[in-house]
């Protein structure tokens, strides 16, 4: 009943998608709107902090190497503290605005893991192309979080960390367990399987 | 101008501002959710579930285009529809 990896991505995306949802619809209303009803104040960091617990099983059950397996705990324990940064101080459990840092600080990790444990060019296979992508989406969308870090009110900074979120929800509905990228599949890669 | 207009101006101001921001939140899930059937359209052998050959529950149902469809769905009922309700108070 395990599900293949290519649905894990997929899920996954969905849940980058919902979260660039909720946070597109936080720009829009506003914060005092948003945070209105308590329990949506908390929707968009718990969500975050959810899906780094549930990359741990990822990590357990779906990762075939050394350096997979690090990338994904990666992913796991700083969407934890970005989740858990932001639900800290959005409870007034936290006071240093540094804490705002999180994010960013995840953003950037997150990014550096998906460049280094793709030891593929681009054009290699689509998983490569993707990992570059997102890679590089990562590295510098962490500008979003950041400006979002300084000025927490600021609409486009906001609207600019939403619309990243978006882009990684296509990348990873995008991956394939092994596909061509734009006609392109190196013979090492092996078979496609569909 | 007296208090009382400017006061008018800025009420009416504002109530455009939130009946704008309620179109926005109240398109967002569903068209999320045309963007899932698009995808569906666009690309049909994603969504086997209309034409099963015997795949397991994964590539039946664990499919993207049903995946965005459902984002905004839930989007749509379980956040935006309160969303409205609070910008409808402030109009």
């Amino acid at each position: 009943m395990q599900p293949p990896a290519e649905h894990v991505h997929w899920m996954f995306a969905t849940g980058f998608l919902l979260l660039a949802l909720f946070l597109l619809a936080e720009a829009v209303v506003g914060p005092e709107v948003w945070r209105r009803r308590p329990w949506r104040a908390y929707l968009w960091p718990s969500f975050v902090f959810l899906m780094g617990v549930l990359m741990w099983p990822v990590m357990t059950f779906f990762t075939n190497s050394t350096l997979h397996l690090v990338a994904h705990g990666a992913w796991a324990q700083v969407m934890m503290l970005a989740g858990a940064a932001e639900l800290g101080l959005l409870r007034g459990k936290l006071h240093s605005a540094l804490w705002r840092l999180a994010m960013p600080f995840a953003f950037l990790v997150s990014g550096i893991a998906f460049l280094v444990h793709e030891q593929n060019p681009w054009l290699f296979q689509r998983s490569a192309f993707l990992h570059h992508v997102l890679g590089w989406t990562f590295v510098l969308g962490a500008l979003f979080p950041l400006l979002r870090a300084l000025r927490p009110r600021w609409e486009l900074a906001n609207v600019g960390l939403a619309l990243v979120f978006m882009v990684v929800a296509v990348a990873l509905y995008s991956d394939r367990d092994l596909a061509p990228v734009f006609g392109h599949l190196s013979p090492l890669a092996g078979e496609p399987h569909r | 101008m007296s208090s009382t207009a400017t006061q008018t101006v800025a009420t009416r101001a504002g109530s455009a501002v939130t009946t704008r921001r309620m179109r926005l939140v109240s398109l967002i899930g569903p068209l999320t959710a045309l963007a899932g059937v698009v995808w569906a359209i666009v690309q049909p052998e994603r969504v086997t579930l209309l034409h099963p050959h015997g795949e397991t529950f994964w590539w039946l149902v664990i499919e993207p285009p049903l995946l965005v469809m459902l984002a905004g769905a839930l989007f749509h009922l379980l956040v935006a529809r309160g969303l409205l309700d609070d910008l409808e108070e402030e109009v």
